[in-house]
C-alpha cells in the first residue's frame, strides 16, 4: 500500500469511512514517521500508548459519520489536554500536568480524532522561528538548517514531514499563517471569537486565536468546523450558528472583488515575492474576479502598536506564573519575593523575559498614555482601514510573508529584524478578522512561499472559497524528500 | 526617549524577574532598539481618535448565579510545588 | 433636642487641627457564587474548597461575569442616590502576592459601573450630607495566614474571587464619630437592599481609611496617609485618632509627612508604615482582554429600581408622619431593616408611641446585654406587643411591666397570662383605693400634719406607702389624685 501519510486529511477520511485502512495502523504509521524524525524535533510529548488505544476503542466500535472518524491528531503544546504534561515551550511549565481539556481540543476529540502528541513551539508563543522554545529549535523538514517559522514551528515542521495528517496552531501575530508560509502548507487565523480560547495558554488575550494547519484548504475547512464553536465559559466567544465549511467550499469566485492594498508592497522585498503577489492576482482574475486597488494607510503602524499590545497583555497575563500553585519553583529564595524573582528569572527565557518587560514598562506609571494607549488608538485607525475597505470589496490578497524560510540563527541577535517578518500577517490579529495563507509558489532556493487571503469578519467561507480556487490553479505542490529519516 | 540600566532594574522588580548583572547590558541594547522601533508611532496624531477597548463590537454575556465549581482541591492542590493538603505554601512573607 | 456643635479637633501647640478622612468600604457582594466563577462564597469552608481553576487562575482559564452581582451593585447604587454608567469597564490591576493568583485583581478603575452619589447622617449637630466618589465591582483576594508555621506562609484561596464593591467616599469626614455613623449607614442601606450582609467579623465589610489634618479654617488638604484593611469600626476609630495625632506632631515638628499606606496594629493600636506595599503603587491597569465593556440597558436599570425595597431615610420620614415618633425615635428604630420590622409589627397591634419608648428602653437594653440581634429575640413582636398594650390601658403599671418582661424572657410565656396568673393586674378601682390611703393616712397622722404645715416633700412618703401596701399594683395616677385629694380636706 502507498504511503497513507503523504495524503490529505480528507483523503485519509476517505479510505478510514471506506474501510480501507483502520485507525490503528493509521496511527501505527504515524507513530513510525514520528519515531523516525526525531531530528526535526517537533514534539515535546508523545501520547503513542494513548493514541492506540484510542484507535483501537474507534476500531472496534466505529462511528463513521464524525468530521474526524478516528484520526490521530498532534496539537500545539499551548493547548491544555487533560492529564498530559503542557509545557507552553517553556521552562516555567516543565512538570505542568492540567486537569482540564482546552474548549477547542475537546471540539476534535468529539469530532472523533484523538491526541497522537503536543507539538513544540516558542516559548509562550512568542517568537517567529520557533528558537525560543524551552525544548530546543525545530528543524523545517524544508531544508535542515531552516526554521520552521514560529510560533506554530512543532505544528508546520510536524504537518510539512507527515508526522501528523493536519493540526492546530495559535495565531497571536502570525504564528499560524507565517509557519504555513515556511513550510509549503495552509494556516488559517480564525476571526477573533470563533474558537474559543478556554484552556488555551494565554499570551495576548485581545489577539490570540486558535486555527487549523493542513495539507490542503478543504483539510483547512474540515478542521474549522470541527474545533470552532460558541463557548460560554470565553466571555469573548462569538455566539452565532455553527458553519459547515467543508460542505459548503466552492472554487467559484466570478464577480468577487479582491483588494489589493499598495501599502503590502515594501521597500527590499524580495522580488520572488513580488512575483507570487502577481501570480496569485492573475489567477484571480482570470478565474473572473475583479481586482481592486485599496489603501489600509496605517499598515506601516501595525507591528509598533502591535509591540505595544501583546508585550503589555502577556506581561499580565504570564504574572501567574509564580512558581506558588503549579510549575516551576527556585530553590532559591528566602522571602516570597525572592523566590518570585529567581522562579521568573530561571524559568522564563530571555525573548519572554524581553516582552514582559516591555509590557511592564509601557503600562507602568507616566508610560501608560505615550504608549498603551496610543498604541490602543491606532489600533482603532488600523481596525477602521480595514472596515472601510470592506464596503468595497470580498477579500484582500497579500503575501504572507516577507520572505521564504530563513536559517536557524539567523536573526536570532537582532529582535527588530525577528519582528519584521510578521509584518503582513500582524495587521489582521489587530483588526480581528480572519486570514489564511495558502503555499502558491517557491522562491530560487525551492523554498515555498505562501499568499495571505484577509476576511472581514466571520468571512471565513469566503477566504476559503478563494484559496481553493488559488490551490486548484497555482500548481503548487510541496515536495519534500524525507532527508531526516 | 532612551531606557537606562536603572530604569530597566525599576522595571524588572516590578515584573519579579531578577536581571542577571552580566546581561544587562545587553538587555538594554535589546530594548532600546525595540523602543525605537516603537516610537514611530510619534509620526501620528491620535488626539481626536478613541482608543479601542474591544474588537468585539458586543457587551459583556452575563452567566447566572449559580454554584458550578469548587470541592476540588485535589486537583486545585496536586501541582503544587511544595506539597501540602489543605494549603498552598510559600516562603514566610515579611509585611 | 437641642443642637450641640460639631466639636472634632485635635489640639496642637500651635493650633486646632481639623481632621480630613475619606473612606474606601469594601463590601462583599451577596450572591451564591463568585464574580467570575462559579464557585461558592459560603463563609467558613474548610480551606481550598470553594476554589475553582479559575479562582487559582490555572493556565487558559477565563472569566465569565455573574448577572447577580452586577445586579447588587447596581441596586447599591441606587440605594446611595448614584448615578448609574450605562457604560462600565473591567480593568486589571496588576501587583504580586501570594494570595492573588492571576498576578492581578479584576477591578473597575476608569469606568466604574456607579458614579456619584450621597449618603445622609444624622449627627448630634445636625444631619451632614456625605459625598459618594464611585462604586465598583472588583474581585476579593484570598487569605494569607503567616502563624502556622515559621518559615513557611499558607494560602488559602476560598475568598480569591468572591464579588467586592467598593465604595469610595468623598473626603467628607470630619471625626471618628461621623465615620462611625457613615459605616453604620451604609451597612443599613446594604442589608435593607440584601446587597451586602455587613458582617464585620467574617470580614464582609472592612474599609481602607484616608486620612489627613489641616489646621482649622484651612482650605487646602494636608498630605493623606492610607491605613489598609481595618475590619471593625472601633479599629478605625482608634487608627484615625491615632494617625491624626501623629500628623499634627509631625507638622509641629516641622516635618513632612509621606504619602504612604499604613497598616493598623491592632495590639498596639498604633499605625505604621506598610514597607511591602512600597513598589507596589504602579499597578499598570488596563483594561481586561478577556473581558468586553459592560453595557447595561436602562430598561434594566428601571426594573430594578422598581424593584427597591423602602430605604432608611424614606422610611424615618414615613415613621414620624405614620406614628408620630421624633426624629431621634424614628432614626433609631430605621437604623436596621429587622428593627424597624419588628417595630412595625408592634405598633400595628399596639400604641405607636409607647411602642417606640419601651423598644428602646428594656427590649434594646435587654438585646444588647445578651448580644443579641433583633431578629433573634426571646420576646416576639406579637408578646410584646401585649405588654405594651397592657401598659397603655392602665391594666398594669410601668413598674410592674419591668417585671412582667422579666418573666417573658425566663418562660416566653405572653404577658396577658403573666399577669393573670401572678395577679399583677393595677389596682385601679378609685373605691378601693380611696379606702386603702385612707388608711394609710389616718396610720401615718403626724406626717399629715407635717405635710399639711409645708413639708411638700412627704407626699413621696405616702405614695410610697401605698405601693408597698398594694404590693406595687396601685395606679399612680390615681394614687396621686387621691392622694392630693384627701391631703386637702
Amino acid at each position: 500500500m502507498a504511503d497513507i501519510t503523504n495524503q490529505s486529511l480528507n483523503e485519509i477520511i476517505e479510505k478510514v469511512k471506506t474501510k480501507k485502512i483502520s485507525s490503528t495502523d493509521l496511527t501505527k504509521a504515524y507513530i513510525k514517521n514520528i519515531e523516525s524524525a526525531k531530528k526535526l524535533n517537533a514534539f515535546i510529548t508523545t501520547t503513542f500508548d494513548q493514541a492506540l488505544e484510542k484507535a483501537k476503542q474507534f476500531d472496534n466500535k466505529p462511528n463513521f459519520n464524525q468530521l474526524l472518524p478516528g484520526i490521530p491528531l498532534a496539537v500545539k503544546d499551548l493547548f491544555c489536554t487533560e492529564n498530559i504534561k503542557t509545557t507552553a515551550g517553556s521552562n516555567i511549565l516543565n512538570n505542568f500536568i492540567p486537569s482540564y481539556e482546552s474548549t477547542v481540543t475537546k471540539n476534535l476529540w468529539s469530532n472523533g480524532s484523538f491526541l497522537l502528541g503536543k507539538l513544540n513551539c516558542d516559548e509562550f508563543a512568542m517568537g517567529s522561528s520557533n528558537e525560543t522554545s524551552h525544548y530546543g529549535n525545530v528543524i523545517n523538514p524544508v531544508g535542515d538548517q531552516l526554521v520552521p517559522g514560529g510560533s506554530s514551528g512543532g505544528s508546520s515542521s510536524a504537518l510539512a514531514a507527515d508526522l501528523t495528517p493536519a493540526t492546530i496552531g495559535t495565531d497571536t501575530g502570525g504564528s499560524i499563517r507565517q509557519p504555513a508560509s515556511f513550510t509549503g502548507t495552509v494556516g488559517l487565523k480564525p476571526t477573533y471569537g470563533l474558537c474559543s480560547r478556554w484552556g488555551i495558554v494565554a499570551f495576548a488575550s485581545s489577539l490570540d486565536q486558535a486555527g487549523p494547519m493542513t495539507k490542503t484548504i478543504k483539510d483547512c475547512a474540515i478542521m474549522l468546523e470541527s474545533m470552532s464553536g460558541f463557548d460560554e465559559k470565553d466571555s469573548t466567544s462569538i455566539n452565532k450558528k455553527k458553519e459547515q465549511y467543508s460542505k459548503n467550499l466552492k472554487d467559484n469566485i466570478k464577480g468577487l472583488k479582491i483588494g489589493i492594498p499598495k501599502e503590502y508592497r515594501v521597500d527590499n522585498m524580495p522580488k520572488e515575492i513580488d512575483e507570487l503577489w502577481e501570480k496569485g492576482k492573475k489567477i484571480l482574475k482570470d478565474l473572473g474576479a475583479q481586482l481592486i486597488d485599496i489603501s489600509l494607510p496605517h499598515t506601516k503602524y501595525a507591528l509598533p502598536t502591535y509591540y505595544i499590545v501583546a508585550p503589555a497583555e502577556a506581561s499580565s497575563n504570564l504574572a501567574r506564573y509564580d512558581g506558588v500553585r503549579y510549575g516551576y519553583r527556585s530553590k532559591q529564595g528566602k522571602d516570597l519575593i525572592e523566590m518570585y524573582e529567581k522562579t521568573r528569572s530561571e524559568g522564563f527565557g530571555d525573548e519572554v523575559k524581553r516582552r514582559i518587560l516591555i509590557g511592564t514598562y509601557v503600562l507602568s506609571s507616566g508610560y501608560y498614555d505615550a504608549y498603551y494607549l496610543k498604541a490602543q488608538k491606532v489600533r482603532q485607525l488600523i481596525k477602521k482601514d480595514f472596515d472601510d475597505s470592506f464596503t468595497k470589496i470580498d477579500a484582500i490578497l497579500t503575501p504572507s510573508t516577507p520572505s521564504s524560510a530563513f536559517k536557524i540563527g539567523e536573526k536570532t541577535s537582532d529582535p527588530v529584524s525577528m519582528y519584521l517578518n510578521d509584518i503582513f500577517t500582524v495587521p489582521v490579529n489587530l483588526a480581528g478578522i480572519p486570514a489564511l495563507s495558502l503555499p502558491a509558489g517557491v522562491d530560487e532556493q525551492g523554498y515555498p512561499l505562501g499568499l495571505q487571503l484577509i476576511g472581514k469578519a466571520l468571512d471565513e467561507q469566503k477566504i476559503l472559497n478563494i484559496g481553493y480556487a488559488i490551490e486548484k490553479n497555482c500548481g503548487f505542490k510541496n515536495e519534500i524528500k524525507k532527508w531526516w529519516s | 526617549m532612551s531606557l537606562d540600566k536603572e530604569k530597566i532594574k525599576h522595571v524588572a522588580k516590578l515584573a519579579r524577574i531578577s536581571v542577571d548583572e552580566a546581561k544587562v547590558d545587553s538587555l538594554t541594547k535589546d530594548l532600546n532598539s525595540i523602543f525605537k522601533f516603537i516610537e514611530q508611532l510619534n509620526e501620528l496624531n491620535t488626539e481626536k481618535v478613541e482608543p479601542l477597548t474591544s474588537i468585539l463590537n458586543q457587551s459583556l454575556r452575563s452567566r447566572k448565579d449559580e454554584i458550578s465549581d469548587g470541592k476540588i482541591r485535589e486537583k486545585i492542590l496536586k501541582n503544587s510545588p511544595k506539597e501540602n493538603e489543605e494549603f498552598f505554601v510559600v516562603p514566610k512573607v515579611v509585611e | 433636642m437641642s443642637k450641640e456643635k460639631f466639636n472634632y479637633f485635635i489640639k496642637g501647640d500651635k493650633g486646632k487641627y481639623e481632621v480630613v478622612i475619606g473612606l474606601e468600604v469594601h463590601a462583599q457582594v451577596l450572591s451564591k457564587s463568585k464574580l467570575f466563577s462559579g464557585s461558592p462564597t459560603k463563609f467558613g469552608a474548610a480551606p481550598n474548597n470553594q476554589v475553582s481553576l479559575i479562582d487559582s487562575a490555572f493556565p487558559g482559564m477565563l472569566p465569565v461575569i455573574n448577572e447577580e452581582c452586577i445586579k447588587q451593585a447596581v441596586r447599591t447604587g441606587l440605594g446611595l442616590n448614584a448615578k448609574i454608567n450605562n457604560y462600565s469597564v473591567f480593568d486589571r490591576k496588576n501587583y504580586f502576592y501570594a494570595d492573588l493568583p492571576q498576578g492581578y485583581q479584576i477591578s473597575q478603575y476608569k469606568h466604574p459601573i456607579v458614579g456619584e452619589g450621597k449618603v445622609l447622617l444624622d449627627m448630634p449637630y445636625g444631619s451632614k450630607e456625605i459625598g459618594i466618589e464611585r462604586l465598583h465591582l472588583e474581585q476579593d483576594a484570598g487569605k494569607s495566614i503567616h502563624d502556622m508555621d515559621p518559615s513557611n506562609t499558607y494560602v488559602d484561596l476560598n475568598r480569591s474571587g468572591i464579588a467586592l464593591m467598593e465604595i469610595v467616599s468623598k473626603p467628607d469626614l470630619r471625626s471618628p464619630d461621623e465615620v462611625n455613623a457613615y459605616i453604620k449607614k451604609l451597612r443599613s442601606i446594604m442589608r435593607y437592599l440584601g446587597t451586602c450582609d455587613g458582617n464585620m467579623q467574617e470580614g464582609s465589610l472592612r474599609a481602607d481609611v484616608n486620612v489627613s489634618v489641616r489646621k482649622e479654617g484651612d482650605k487646602n488638604f494636608g498630605t493623606r496617609c492610607e491605613i489598609k484593611n481595618v475590619n471593625s469600626i472601633k479599629f478605625m476609630q482608634m487608627a484615625i485618632e491615632y494617625e491624626a495625632a501623629r500628623q499634627v506632631e509631625l507638622i509641629e515638628n516641622g516635618k513632612e509627612i509621606d504619602q504612604e499606606t499604613r497598616l493598623f496594629d491592632t495590639k498596639k493600636n498604633e499605625t505604621r508604615s506598610m514597607r511591602s506595599k512600597e513598589d507596589a503603587h504602579d499597578y499598570r491597569y488596563f483594561p481586561d482582554p478577556d473581558l468586553l465593556p459592560l453595557k447595561l440597558e436602562q430598561k434594566l436599570i428601571d426594573e430594578l429600581k422598581k424593584s427597591l425595597p423602602e430605604l432608611p431615610d424614606k422610611k424615618k420620614e414615613r415613621f414620624i408622619k405614620e406614628y408620630g415618633l421624633n426624629a431621634y425615635e424614628a432614626n433609631v428604630l430605621v437604623s436596621e431593616k429587622e428593627i424597624s420590622d419588628y417595630y412595625e409589627e408592634v405598633a400595628k397591634l399596639s400604641d405607636k408611641k409607647l411602642a417606640a419608648t419601651w423598644m428602646m428602653g428594656d427590649l434594646f437594653a435587654m438585646l444588647n446585654d445578651k448580644g443579641l440581634d433583633i431578629s433573634k429575640s426571646p420576646i416576639s413582636a406579637k408578646h410584646f406587643a401585649e405588654l405594651v398594650q397592657s401598659i397603655k390601658s392602665g391594666e398594669i403599671s410601668g413598674r410592674i411591666a419591668k417585671e412582667v418582661f422579666e418573666i417573658m424572657l425566663e418562660t416566653g410565656d405572653n404577658p396577658k397570662k403573666i399577669i393573670e396568673s401572678k395577679g399583677l393586674k393595677q389596682q385601679s378601682d378609685p373605691k378601693k383605693l380611696e379606702k386603702m390611703i385612707s388608711e394609710i393616712l389616718s396610720k401615718n397622722k403626724d406626717k399629715v400634719v407635717q405635710y399639711k404645715s409645708g413639708k411638700d416633700k412627704l407626699f413621696g412618703f405616702f405614695v410610697g406607702q401605698v405601693m408597698k401596701s398594694s404590693g406595687g399594683k396601685a395606679n399612680p395616677q390615681l394614687t396621686n389624685e387621691i392622694l392630693k385629694k384627701l391631703l386637702k380636706g
